[in-house]
């Protein structure tokens, strides 16, 4: 499913117009993203949470030159599924 | 941040729509997601990330508490991709 399928089915269900039902889901991406810049962790209930991992240095490899290279330490996005959505996906 | 902010946050940036209704469509979003990843398809929202739905294997674990030995079962999980995005307006 992409961004435009979940736009046009949320319109359709929530019977809202799908120019509307863009802005909100964007909306709702969105605060999450700046939640998280924020050093804020978000817990959606039922759906799962997210929160920011921290990643040291290491060293790599360029994959084309074979040249070794320093990644440097960054933060990324972390998502742990909730407990519902563990038992959903689960379910046979 | 809950599912509240975030609803809170969506009625105050559009006009159009009540606080009871920007709650029900926060919902709506996170509900259709749920649905599609139990159906094992992967759902890619473009600008924030990728959720893909992985077989894991079966393998040996322990109990953290009691250090007892055991099987952890194969089963399926949601693992998340973020969008490159992320780090680039730091």
């Amino acid at each position: 499913m992409t961004k435009a399928e979940l736009i046009d089915e949320v319109s359709r269900a929530s019977e809202l117009s799908r120019r509307h039902t863009e802005v909100i889901v964007e909306a709702v991406f969105t605060s999450i993203l700046d939640a998280l810049r924020e050093g804020d962790k978000v817990e959606l209930r039922g759906f799962g949470s997210f929160r920011l991992r921290h990643r040291s240095t290491r060293s790599g490899r360029n994959p084309k030159t074979g040249e070794g290279v320093v990644v440097p330490e960054k933060v990324v996005p972390h998502f742990k599924p909730g407990k519902e959505l563990r038992e959903l996906i689960n379910r046979d | 941040m809950t599912k509240a902010d975030i609803a809170r946050i969506v009625y105050e940036r559009h006009g159009g729509i009540s606080n009871r209704e920007a709650a029900r469509l926060v919902e709506q979003i996170f509900e259709t997601v749920k649905s599609r990843l139990s159906a094992g398809e992967k759902v890619q929202i473009t600008g924030f990330g990728t959720f893909l739905v992985r077989q894991k294997r079966e393998r040996r674990g322990r109990n953290p508490q009691t250090g007892e030995e055991m099987v952890i079962k194969s089963r399926r999980s949601v693992v998340f991709r973020p969008s490159k995005l992320f780090g680039a307006s730091e």
